[in-house]
C-alpha cells in the first residue's frame, strides 16, 4: 500500500516533515515558515551533559517542540503517539498507511542504513514521513535525502525503538485537523516573539547569554583540559553546528528566509532589512566554524588561538543581541 | 551566503552522492535553496569525531587483550555507544553495566545477560564470548 504523498527535501528534518506533512494535507506552508512560526531558532549550552564525550550544546528547542508551536499558533491539531510495544507502533502505524495517512515518526539515527557510516551516531531526535508499505519495507521520506528511500521492517522497528537520550519510544505524529482559515499574520508574530525571548532570556546558558557562556569556557579549555580534548570539544561543536543543516549559520539563513517571507505577509519593509541583517550573522557563524575547524585540523597548540575563536563567538552573541532587540521592537 | 558561495566541497555526502539543501540568495538578495556536496570545515569536524572513535576501540582492543576489560567494553566503543546509551539498551543500571567491564565478572554471565548484550550490539553471543578483533 502507499500513500499519494509528495516528498520535498529540507534543510533540516523537523521542519521538513511538518511542512511536506502539512502540504499533503492542503496547507501550503514553506521550510522557512514553519521554522519560524514554531520558533525553532535557539541556543542553550549544557555543560554537565556530555554528548560523545564533549559537553552538549543544542541549537534548536526539545524534539517535537517545533512542530507542536506550529500547530498551536495556526490552530491545527496533531496526534501524537508513544508506544509501549513495537508490535502496537508497527499495527498503529500500518493501520494509518492503510487510511492513507503518511505518518511522521521521530527516530535514532543509529540504524539509519542509507546513511553513510560516519553519520551514524546515536542520535534520536531525527524526523522522517512513511509514506507506503510493501513486502519487504517500508517507504520513507526523509526531507534531508534529495529522494525518497526505503527501510526494512525490522530496520524501522529498530530505529523507532533506538534507546538513549530522547529515546523516541515510537513516537507517530500527523495533523488530524486543519482549519479552513488560517491566520498567518498573528501566528508569526507568536513566532517572532518567542523567539526573541528564548535569544534574549535572562539565564546564563540559553540564547544570547549562553552563546557568551561557551566562549568564556572555550578559553578555558585548553588550560583545564589539555589541547587534545579542547580541539575534540570544539570539533564537536562544529558538528553539532552545521550538521545537516542544523544550528549556526544553517538555522540563521533558514530564519533569515522566514524573514524575508514574513516582511511581505506582514507588509513590514523593517523585516527584509532585519533578514538581510541575520544573513550577516549567518556568514559569521560559518566564519566562525572556519576558523575553529583551522585550529583542530592544525592540532595548534597555542593557548591563543582559542582565544581568538573565543573572541569572533563574542561577536555573534553581540550581533545577536542588538538583532533580536531591533526584531522585538519592530515586531511589538 | 549567496548562492554561487555555497559550498561544493568533496565530503563524506559526496562519496555516495548525496546532497543536502541550504537556503542562500540570488543575484537579487532574495532567499532561494541550493544542493551543497559538502563543506571542509563540517568534513574535518566529522573526520576528528572518527579518528577519536577509533582511538577509544584501539584502547579498548588493548585492555580487552591485556584482561583489563572485558569484550563488552570494547563492543561498546564499536557500536559508538557510551554507559548510559548501553544501559539503556540492555535496560540494566548503569554500575551493573560497569561491572561487567571486569573480565571476571564477564566469565560469570549467564546466557541470558549475554544475549541482551549481544542483541545490543547486534552481534551473536558466539563473537562476544569468543573475543577475537578483526
Amino acid at each position: 500500500m502507499q500513500t499519494n504523498f509528495t516528498h520535498h527535501q529540507s534543510a533540516h528534518c523537523e521542519n521538513g516533515v511538518a511542512s511536506n506533512l502539512l502540504k499533503h494535507n492542503g496547507l501550503d506552508i514553506s521550510e522557512p515558515m514553519v521554522f519560524g512560526i514554531g520558533s525553532g531558532l535557539f541556543f542553550v549550552y549544557l555543560p554537565f551533559l556530555k554528548v560523545n564525550y564533549a559537553p552538549a550544546i543544542s541549537y534548536r528547542p526539545l524534539p517535537g517542540q517545533i512542530f507542536n508551536k506550529l500547530a498551536k499558533r495556526l490552530g491545527l491539531k496533531i496526534k501524537r503517539q508513544k508506544f509501549a510495544s513495537e508490535a502496537n507502533a508497527t499495527k498503529a502505524l500500518d493501520h494509518n498507511l492503510k487510511n492513507n495517512i503518511p505518518s511522521g515518526l521521530q527516530v535514532g539515527v543509529y540504524n539509519l542504513s542509507y546513511f553513510p557510516d560516519e553519520y551514524r551516531f546515536h542520535f534520536n531526535a531525527h524526523n522522517l514521513v512513511v509514506y507506503g508499505k510493501t513486502e519487504t519495507d517500508y517507504l520513507i521520506s526523509d526531507p534531508v535525502m534529495e529522494n525518497v528511500t526505503t527501510l526494512t521492517h525490522k530496520e524501522l522497528d529498530k530505529v523507532r525503538f533506538a534507546k538513549g537520550a530522547f529515546a523516541p519510544r515510537g513516537q507517530m505524529y500527523y495533523p488530524i485537523q486543519i482549519p479552513e482559515q488560517v491566520d498567518f499574520k498573528s501566528a508569526i508574530v507568536k513566532g517572532i516573539k518567542n523567539t526573541c525571548r528564548d535569544m534574549l532570556a535572562p539565564m546564563p546558558i540559553i540564547g544570547v547569554r549562553g552563546i557568551r557562556f561557551v566562549s568564556k569556557q572555550i578559553r578555558k579549555w585548553p588550560i583545564k583540559n589539555g589541547t587534545k580534548k579542547a580541539n575534540h570539544y570544539l570539533a564537536q561543536m562544529v558538528r553539532m553546528q552545521e550538521e545537516i543543516g542544523t544550528g549556526g549559520g544553517g538555522f540563521r539563513f533558514i530564519y533569515a528566509a522566514f524573514l524575508e517571507e514574513a516582511s511581505k505577509i506582514l507588509e513590514n519593509k523593517e523585516l527584509e532589512n532585519l533578514s538581510k541583517e541575520m544573513t550577516v550573522i549567518g556568514d559569521l557563524w560559518r566564519d566562525f566554524a572556519v576558523e575553529a575547524s583551522r585550529v583542530y585540523k592544525n592540532r595548534s597548540t597555542k593557548a591563543d588561538v582559542y582565544n581568538t575563536i573565543a573572541d569572533q563567538l563574542l561577536y555573534i552573541a553581540d550581533q545577536e543581541e542588538i538583532f533580536f532587540k531591533k526584531l522585538k521592537k519592530v515586531i511589538s | 551566503m549567496k548562492k554561487e558561495e555555497v559550498p561544493q566541497d568533496k565530503g563524506n555526502l559526496s562519496n555516495i552522492n548525496m546532497k543536502e539543501l541550504v537556503y542562500a540568495t540570488d543575484e537579487k538578495g532574495n532567499y532561494t535553496t541550493a544542493l551543497s556536496t559538502g563543506w571542509e570545515p563540517k568534513t574535518i569536524a566529522l573526520s576528528n569525531s572518527i579518528d577519536e572513535i577509533s582511538e577509544r576501540i584501539a584502547v579498548a582492543k588493548e585492555q580487552v587483550e591485556n584482561n583489563e576489560r572485558s569484550p563488552i567494553y570494547y563492543f561498546m566503543e564499536v557500536s559508538r555507544m557510551d554507559l548510559s546509551i548501553l544501559s539503556s539498551y540492555v535496560g540494566m543500571w548503569q554500575w551493573r553495566v560497569k561491572r561487567d567491564f571486569k573480565p571476571e565478572n564477564f566469565k560469570g554471565l549467564s546466557d541470558k545477560v549475554l544475549q541482551k548484550y549481544a542483541d545490543a550490539f547486534d552481534i551473536s553471543i558466539n563473537e562476544l564470548k569468543n573475543f577475537k578483533t578483526n
